[in-house]
């Protein structure tokens, strides 16, 4: 038996290792297609062979920072709420509703941006050029990174000892002062891991970002959150939907190049998130 | 209480006995009960447009919006070719990651000596669990579309749900070791205690023990499988007419259903795109809470038992 266990558990690090495999061959593939230049020139245009990457990192960044202004507060917020401030039976409620929210699809929430946030937010409070926008992907992103934000912060906060706060208590402390002098300062690596992977999910949401936020298959360059802007994973739907297969050219062997800026970018934070939750674990 | 003496002056008497008022305490109070808010305002607004827009397309079509098939009139319209693929992945993610999900998890908490192979599998499952959807569509793409070819038939919906397996496979895997490590040590000591073998004690007493929690876990993961919609682009779902359903024929789904709609422009008519993907989006909310729903009520039943009430 355990040598069939032992194979089951395996497969997850065959599957890593063709993760590596398939986006490293795909990016030489595409590397060895175009000159380097070409990742410099002026903005996203596949079919014509301009891959500027610099208009999608910028997209991305864009759109993943509007997501944590939103998430931040208001999973932060929630967090502390539910864990500090909340009575037992407001708990009871408002804990599985949150879960109803981290269980919306995300194509749901891209719905939702492009055919509520935009026309009814972003178009009635600003003059945006089209009928996307980087504002309104942002927002949705941020929507649907909430519930992570807020799940991760409270495990965080109530890993936190209540001895901690009884003392803070005993010296005659407030509640507001025991929370942001006591309880928060304990709980940061909690809370900076909360906010990390946050920023990974943000940063490798997809359905938002292509349906809310990007124009369809190219993009000029853009820094401005009004405009529609194309992200590293709207770039990747962009090169494999819509076009032939059958051609297999830079402009489809792209989307490995880009897998792989996508997969460094998010193993690196979700392995810094994860040595911070560790660090938490670790101390209580 | 006893008065202060008359010699101490008006403004220090007035800092001992006035009110206090802890202005700081309140904001802070009021902003979080504001964040908390903000967050049920946005999942209820959400809602409440899916129902608003999404009614009125199953009033129009009736049930014909389920049993009908996709083209290019939204007033002719249905879902039935997404459900089809949407089922069919589904059964997928049972067949394929459940049982090497599971395995897995015996594995890791049941036989596995606590070496450097062990803590690099959990590493990186750990990893892949963080890994974007989009990544195992690219995945999907070149394995089972491209290699596996002679199995999947290309872009079929063997070939989408071989790639959601795969994604929620370091799911599975996370929240079913979560359950057997919560099965507490002395049911297995008892085993070995009269003579069982690892496996006897597997089977019979850390799984049973351990099923409620393992089957939420598979419960929320067929929920998030069944909303992806970014690695079905990616492995070839079809988002315009397609002539028949079959499992190795071109593909759509739910979720790719909402996509496409979603982003189609709005027509004159009884009903437009925009209610054709609301009313999609409302049974796929529909399916994924039935599945939360029914996951929060194991749980929540198995930790009653586990407390004796």
């Amino acid at each position: 038996m355990r040598a069939v266990f032992l194979g089951a558990a395996l497969v997850s690090i065959l599957i890593a290792a063709l993760i590596v495999y398939v986006l490293s061959r795909g990016t030489v593939d595409f590397l060895r297609e175009i000159d380097l230049s070409q990742l410099f020139d002026t903005g996203w245009f596949p079919r014509r062979d301009r891959f500027d990457i610099s208009t999608l990192l910028v997209a991305s960044v864009i759109m993943g920072s509007i997501a944590m202004v939103v998430a931040v507060p208001a999973g932060l917020g929630t967090a502390i709420y539910l864990s500090e401030y909340a009575r037992p039976r407001v708990r009871a409620v408002v804990k599985p509703i949150i879960e109803v929210l981290a269980g919306i699809p995300s194509v749901v929430v891209g719905y939702f941006a492009l055919r509520f946030i935009h026309p009814q937010f972003v178009d009635r409070f600003f003059d945006p050029t089209s009928n996307k926008s980087m504002l309104a992907g942002g927002i949705g992103i941020g929507i649907l990174v909430i519930p992570i934000m807020a799940s991760i912060s409270e495990d965080a906060l109530r890993a936190v000892p209540g001895s901690l706060r009884e003392a803070s208590y005993g010296v005659g402390a407030r509640k507001s002062t025991t929370t942001v002098k006591i309880v928060l300062p304990a709980a940061v690596s909690g809370l900076v891991a909360a906010s990390i992977i946050a920023v990974s999910r943000a940063i490798g949401e997809t359905m938002v970002a292509t349906m809310a936020g990007g124009p369809d298959g190219s993009g000029t360059f853009t820094k401005f959150p009004l405009e529609p802007g194309l992200t590293l994973t709207a770039a990747m739907t962009n090169a494999a939907g819509g076009t032939d297969q059958a051609i297999k050219g830079a402009s489809f062997n792209v989307l490995f190049f880009l897998g792989l800026v996508l997969f460094l970018i998010t193993l690196f934070l979700n392995l810094i998130g994860d040595r911070f939750v560790q660090r938490v674990r670790n101390r209580y | 209480m006893t008065a202060l003496s008359p010699t101490v002056p008006a403004t220090v008497r007035s800092a001992l006995t006035r009110r206090q008022r802890n202005v700081g305490g309140i904001v802070l109070h009021v902003s979080l009960i504001a964040a908390m808010l903000f967050t049920l305002l946005v999942l209820f607004t959400l809602i409440g447009q899916i129902l608003v827009e999404g009614i009125p397309m199953f009033r129009e079509r009736g049930t014909a919006f389920i049993t009908g098939t996709i083209g290019s009139e939204p007033t002719k319209i249905g879902v039935w070719p997404g459900l089809y693929g949407s089922f069919f992945i589904g059964m997928g993610v049972i067949v394929l990651a459940f049982p090497i999900g599971i395995a897995s998890a015996i594995y890791l908490e049941e036989y596995a000596h606590h070496g450097r192979l062990t803590r690099f599998i959990q590493i990186n499952i750990r990893n892949l669990a963080g890994v974007p959807a989009v990544i195992y569509g690219v995945l999907g793409l070149v394995i089972f579309v491209d290699w596996l070819k002679p199995i999947t038939n290309g872009e079929s919906v063997i070939a989408a749900s071989l790639t959601l397996a795969v994604l929620v496979l370091p799911i599975i895997i996370i929240t079913a070791s979560e359950a057997i490590r919560s099965v507490p040590q002395g049911l297995r000591e008892a085993g070995y205690g009269v003579g069982a073998t690892k496996w006897e004690v597997t089977r019979d007493h850390v799984l049973p023990y351990a099923a409620p929690g393992i089957l939420t876990g598979m419960v929320l993961s067929i929920a998030r499988a069944l909303g992806e919609a970014a690695p079905l682009i990616l492995v070839g779902a079809i988002t315009g007419l397609l002539p028949r359903t079959s499992l190795t024929e071109k593909f759509t789904a739910l979720p790719i259903l909402i996509y496409n709609w979603s982003g189609r422009p709005s027509k004159d008519g009884a009903v437009s795109w925009e209610n054709a993907a609301a009313g999609a989006a409302l049974l796929l909310l529909a399916l994924v809470f039935v599945f939360n729903v029914f996951a929060v009520i194991l749980r929540t039943r198995y930790e009653r038992k586990r407390i004796g009430l």
